[in-house]
C-alpha cells in the first residue's frame, strides 16, 4: 500500500506575548492508503493542533513555522489559498469534537451537508440533496429523508456526531481526521460511532487519522499510534508493538495509570500515576521535556534532547535509554 | 457488621416541563423514579448511567439541594427532608459533595486558602489562627504546598483544583462524600493521582463515598458495590466482583461490552451494537424502560414494568427473564 499523508519534520509556533510557544515541534508522521493512524496524548500537548496544521486551518498568532505535508506527494504547505480550499473538505475532511458546536445552530442539516458536496462536486440542489441523504442512510441514520430538514438540536448527541461523519465522507475524502469524535458520548453510542468509522474506512479505502486521550479507542480503533507529549512524537510503532512493549517511560506510565475494567477487583491497589503535571509550553526545560516526571531520568536527560530512535523494527521511541549503541 | 449510614426509600423526583404556546403542561421528566438503595458506612458504592439517567439529580437530593416528589432518605436513621434549624445545618456538616469540574466550581475570585475554610467559618467558631493551621494542615494532606494558599484558581492545574475541591469537601470532616465524576475532566495521569489521594482519605478519615461516574473501568476500581442506573431507575445493583464478572441485566452486559478495552489483542468483550437510541421520557408505557432496545426482550417486557429483585447474595436486577 502505498503512502497517503506524509508529515516531515512540521512546527507549529504561537508567537505570543509570553514568548513562542510550540505546540508542534518537529514531528514526522506518516499514513498509509487505507490506515488508522491513532494519535494519542493529553490535552495540551498539540493533538489538535496537528490536526489543524495539516488541514492548514491554524488561528493567528499561529504559524506552522517548518516542515512539510505530503499529501499524494503534493506539498499541502505550498499550495495557494484557492487550491487547498478545494483540498480540504473534499480530499481530506475533519471530525470534530463537539457535535454541538461545530454545526451550525440556524441551519437545517440538510442544508449543511447540501452545502460541501454542491461546492466539491458541482451537483444540482436535487442531486445534491439526494447524495445527502444516501449518505446519512450510509452513517445509519434511519429517515435521512426527515432528519435533513431537522435543525441540531432536534439530535441527540450520538446523532449530531453522524451528521458530522456524514459531512466528513460525503465528498469521498481520501483522508478523515477526527479529533476525539467520541469524547463527548456515552459509552454505548462511542462504542457505535468506532464501528462505524470502521465500517467506513472498509467501504471507502480511506485513512483516519484518529486522535483521542483514550487508549482502550486506540487499541481498539487504530493500526499504527503516535504518542504525542508536549508537541513531539515520543513513541510511534503499530499498535499491537506499542501494546505488548511500550517503550518510552511517558507512554508505560500512562498505560499504568489506566484503570483496568478487566483486572481482578483492585479494591485496595493503588494506581501507578505519573508524578507531576504536564510543564508549560512557555518554558520546557532543556533536554527531554519529560525530565521531571520520569523515573529513570539520567544527567544527560537534562542536557541534551533525544531523537525519535528505532530500538523495535518500525518502532520508534524518544528517550536516552534507547540510544543505539 | 456493616451497618446502613443512608438508607434511600423509593425516592422519586419528577420535573414538570412546560412547552408550547401558554406554557401547557406536558407529562413530567421523571429524572429519578422510585429508587430504592442503602449506604453502609465506611463503603464505596458506585453509581453508573450514561447521561440524563438521573444519577446526579440523585446526589442532588442525598445532597438535599432539591426536595424529592416523593420518598425519604434517611441518614443515620433520621429522615433528612424532615430536618430544619439547627439539626439541618449539622447534617449539612456531615454530608459534603465533590463536583466534576474543577474549572467550574471554584469561585475564580477567591484564593485557594479562602476557599478551603470558608466552611469553617459557616460551622465552626474558629479563631484566625486556628482557621489558618487547620486549612494548612488539610492542604498538606490534600497534596498542596502552603505556598499555593494565596493564589487564585486560574493559577492552578486541573488536578490541583480538584485537590481544592476536595480538601474543602473533607475540611468538616464529613462522614458521607458524593464524589459527582470528580476525575472525568482530568486527563488519565491526573486522573490516577486523585483516585490514590481519594483512597488515602477513605482510610484515613473512615470516609463513606458515594461514587458517581460514567466510566466503568474507575467504578470498578474504586467500588465496593455497584448500583446501574437507566431512565431515572436502578436496574441492577451487585457487588463489585459480581457485577463485572457475572453482569446479569441487559443494559449492563451492553454497557460492560460497549467500553473499550486498552489491549488490541482483546477485541471489545463484545461490540453489541443496539441501534435503539435513548429518547424521550418512558412516560404511560407501562412497560421496561429499556424494552425498546433490549436484545433478550420476552412478552411480558411490553406490558409491564420489573422491580428490583434479589437474585441471591445481594445481586439485585431489574428484569423479567427468569434464571438470567
Amino acid at each position: 500500500m502505498g503512502t497517503l499523508l506524509e508529515v516531515k519534520n512540521l512546527s507549529t509556533h504561537f508567537d505570543t506575548e509570553y514568548g513562542v510557544i510550540k505546540a508542534v515541534d518537529r514531528v514526522d508522521l506518516t499514513i498509509d492508503e487505507g490506515d488508522t493512524l491513532g494519535v494519542v496524548g493529553e490535552s495540551g500537548c498539540g493533538k489538535t493542533v496537528l490536526a489543524l496544521s495539516i488541514m492548514r486551518l491554524i488561528p493567528s498568532p499561529g504559524k506552522v513555522s517548518s516542515g512539510s505535508v505530503l499529501f499524494n506527494g503534493v506539498d499541502l504547505l505550498k499550495l495557494d489559498v484557492e487550491e487547498m480550499r478545494r483540498i480540504r473538505g473534499k480530499d481530506i475532511s475533519m471530525v470534530f469534537q463537539e457535535p454541538m458546536t461545530s454545526l451550525n445552530p440556524v441551519l437545517r442539516i440538510g442544508d449543511q451537508i447540501t452545502e460541501i458536496i454542491r461546492l466539491h462536486m458541482g451537483l444540482r440542489r436535487r442531486e445534491a440533496t439526494n447524495h445527502a441523504m444516501e449518505t446519512l442512510s450510509l452513517v445509519g441514520m434511519p429517515s435521512p429523508e426527515k432528519i435533513i430538514k431537522n435543525y441540531p438540536h432536534q439530535l441527540s448527541g450520538g446523532m449530531r456526531q453522524r451528521v458530522m461523519i456524514a459531512m466528513a465522507i460525503c465528498c469521498g475524502p481520501k483522508l478523515m481526521l477526527a479529533d476525539e469524535p467520541t469524547t463527548a458520548l456515552d459509552v454505548t453510542i462511542q462504542a457505535q460511532i468506532l464501528e462505524l468509522l470502521r465500517r467506513l474506512k472498509k467501504e471507502t479505502g480511506a485513512s483516519v487519522m484518529l486522535i483521542t486521550h483514550d487508549l482502550g479507542v486506540i487499541a481498539q480503533a487504530a493500526e499504527h499510534v503516535a504518542v504525542v507529549y508536549t508537541g513531539q512524537v515520543v513513541e510511534y510503532a503499530s499498535v499491537e508493538s506499542l501494546f505488548a512493549r511500550p517503550l518510552h517511560p511517558y507512554t508505560v506510565g500512562l498505560m499504568e495509570s489506566i484503570p483496568k475494567i478487566d483486572a481482578v477487583s483492585g479494591r485496595d491497589e493503588y494506581l501507578k500515576a505519573i508524578s507531576g503535571t504536564v510543564p508549560s509550553l512557555h518554558n520546557l526545560p532543556q533536554g527531554c521535556t519529560f525530565q521531571d516526571r520520569c523515573p529513570h531520568t539520567m544527567q544527560i536527560c537534562r542536557e541534551e534532547e533525544p531523537q525519535l530512535w528505532e530500538h523495535l523494527p518500525a518502532h520508534k521511541v524518544h528517550c536516552w535509554l534507547y540510544k543505539p549503541k | 457488621m456493616k451497618t446502613v449510614l443512608v438508607d434511600i426509600q423509593k425516592i422519586k423526583k419528577y420535573y414538570e416541563v412546560r412547552a408550547g404556546i401558554f406554557a401547557q403542561e406536558r407529562a413530567p421528566v421523571k429524572a429519578v423514579d422510585g429508587v430504592s438503595l442503602k449506604i453502609y458506612r465506611g463503603e464505596t458504592l458506585g453509581l453508573v448511567g450514561e447521561s440524563g439517567c438521573g444519577k446526579s439529580t440523585l446526589a442532588r437530593l442525598i445532597m438535599r439541594l432539591d426536595v424529592p416528589t416523593e420518598g425519604s432518605i434517611y441518614f443515620e436513621d433520621e429522615d433528612i427532608f424532615k430536618l430544619s434549624g439547627k439539626d439541618l445545618k449539622a447534617y449539612r456538616k456531615k454530608v459534603q459533595i465533590i463536583f466534576q469540574d474543577p474549572y467550574a466550581s471554584l469561585n475564580p475570585r477567591r484564593t485557594a486558602g479562602s476557599t478551603i475554610g470558608e466552611p469553617l467559618i459557616i460551622n465552626e467558631t474558629y479563631d484566625r489562627e486556628e482557621m489558618s493551621s487547620e486549612v494548612a494542615r488539610i492542604m498538606d494532606i490534600v497534596g498542596l504546598t502552603k505556598e499555593q494558599r494565596d493564589r487564585y484558581p486560574h493559577e492552578f492545574s486541573g488536578g490541583q483544583r480538584q485537590r481544592i475541591g476536595i480538601a474543602r469537601a473533607i475540611i468538616l470532616k464529613p462522614e458521607l462524600i458524593v464524589a459527582d465524576e470528580p476525575v472525568s475532566a482530568l486527563d488519565v495521569s491526573i486522573q490516577a493521582q486523585i483516585l490514590n489521594l481519594l483512597k488515602d482519605l477513605q482510610k484515613e478519615f473512615n470516609l463513606t463515598y458515594m461514587f458517581i461516574s460514567h466510566d466503568l473501568s474507575v467504578v470498578r476500581h474504586v467500588s465496593d458495590r455497584i448500583a446501574v442506573m437507566h431512565f431515572g431507575k436502578l436496574v441492577e445493583l451487585a457487588d463489585n466482583e459480581e457485577l463485572y464478572e457475572r453482569p446479569l441485566h441487559p443494559y449492563t452486559i451492553e454497557l460492560l461490552s460497549a467500553v473499550p478495552v486498552p489491549d488490541p489483542g482483546k477485541k471489545s468483550r463484545r461490540w453489541l451494537m443496539q441501534e435503539g437510541e435513548i429518547t424521550g421520557t418512558t412516560d404511560g408505557w407501562g412497560k421496561c424502560p429499556f424494552y425498546p432496545r433490549c436484545a433478550t426482550k420476552i412478552e411480558m417486557c411490553d406490558e409491564d414494568q420489573p422491580q428490583l429483585k434479589d437474585r441471591g447474595g445481594g445481586h439485585f436486577v431489574a428484569c423479567h427473564r427468569e434464571g438470567i
